[in-house]
């Protein structure tokens, strides 16, 4: 049974692949479920455990004090640790779907086209439509499909830059699926997180979700060109997010217009020079 | 949904340490949840069962310490008790504040046998 959802699909069902245009190619990875927890180990001879050794007969009370996201966290700080030493930018885009994360994306990587390296991972349940999408603009891709998963945790994220190899000083977008709940837990080792949020959706939705608005530093509100059509206040919408975190900043944009781009490439470019080693 | 992989992650746990200790299963679980750690506790029970079924968690009995989230006001210094991320301090109404508790999410002790 799938561990993920509890849906009757055997485990394996997260798959991670780079895109090729001329060669699709799908690799298996292991589910973070299947992975051999810490400290066990495989062989065939006999020794006591020191836990062991101090087991009496019957009933042996562990206090443990294990983080239950210790290892999902393991994993990040090795990601993290990655990206500084190769001097990447790596950004967490999360969202609800339809928000525009990929076309903000597609818009991103043509205009960066020859100035800043870019590499993308994309989050999704099924389908590479959006990685392809992405790989038209001539940008490296990978594509991560979760199966029944409702967000990316970092092992799949690691998985995937064995076939991405982000390349040094480059920016890596780490689009997560489209969700504003269950990704907000899960630490990738982005060096930042980006939530968009567009103006066809409620101006209150960091009161309703605020878990993923308190963990995000930059608030994407996207589709501005859209306003004069919708009932949303740009106003309200950043009044509720800071209610929420008080470090946010705010980008407002059109990823089709293009308004907007410019503060939200100044802004990519300022994160990525304070990271970038003298 | 994500508490069913929170479930795994825990399973994953228990699943380790029964192993290190020489035992078969787990008795009882303790656990303890902060209230703003981003845990639903009715989808954490729903999905408990199903999460647990043929591992060594199976009929073990599970406690949950429910920690109230605890803020501390950045503007005023008021402590306070915080329900939501958006609470705003009852002293000054800033929402200018830390949290202190009502983050944790852990797996506090096991009794295995």
């Amino acid at each position: 049974m799938c561990g993920i959802c509890g849906c009757g699909q055997p485990d394996g069902a997260v798959t991670i692949r780079k895109i090729d245009l001329k060669k699709v190619n799908f690799g298996k990875v292991t589910p973070l479920g299947a992975v051999s927890p810490l400290g066990h180990h495989d062989h065939d001879h006999h020794h006591v455990h020191a836990a062991a050794m101090n087991q009496a007969p019957g009933k042996t009370v562990l206090q443990i004090e294990q983080d239950i996201l210790g290892k999902n966290n393991l994993l990040a700080e090795r990601n993290k640790g990655f990206f500084e030493a190769k001097n990447i930018l790596a950004l967490n885009l999360v969202s609800s779907p339809g928000s525009g994360k990929t076309a903000l994306l597609e818009r991103t990587l043509a205009d960066l086209k020859g100035e800043i390296p870019c590499f993308v991972i994309e989050g999704d349940q099924q389908t590479s439509n959006d990685a392809d999408r992405i790989a038209a603009t001539g940008a490296e891709v990978v594509q991560i499909n979760t199966g029944k998963g409702c967000h990316l945790e970092a092992d799949m994220v690691n998985e995937a830059m064995r076939q991405l190899k982000p390349t040094d000083g480059s920016l890596l977008f780490i689009e997560n699926v489209g969700n504003l709940v269950c990704p907000a837990m899960f630490d990738l080792g982005e060096g930042a997180r980006v939530v968009i949020i567009s103006v066809t959706e409620g101006d209150d939705k960091p009161l309703k979700y605020p878990d993923m608005f308190h963990s995000s530093q930059l608030c994407i509100i996207n589709k501005i060109d859209l306003l004069p059509y919708v009932n949303f206040s740009v106003e309200k919408v950043k009044e509720y997010a800071k209610r929420v975190s008080h470090i946010t900043e705010f980008i407002e944009l059109s990823a089709t217009t293009g308004a907007g781009m410019d503060e939200w490439y100044a802004w990519l470019k300022k994160q990525r020079n304070t990271r970038l080693a003298p | 949904m994500h508490e069913l992989s929170i479930i795994a992650s825990i399973v994953e746990i228990a699943e380790a340490e029964v192993q290190k200790a020489g035992a078969q299963r787990v008795e009882s679980i303790e656990l303890e949840i902060g209230e703003l750690a981003g845990i639903e506790f009715s989808a954490l029970d729903f999905a408990w069962e199903v999460g647990v079924s043929q591992t060594v968690l199976e009929n073990a009995e599970r406690h949950v310490n429910r920690i109230s989230g605890q803020a501390r006001c950045s503007e005023c210094d008021t402590t306070f008790e915080m329900q939501a991320l958006y609470d705003p301090c009852p002293g000054c109404g800033s929402y200018f504040s830390e949290i202190i508790k009502g983050k944790e999410l852990s797996v506090k002790a096991l009794t295995v046998s």
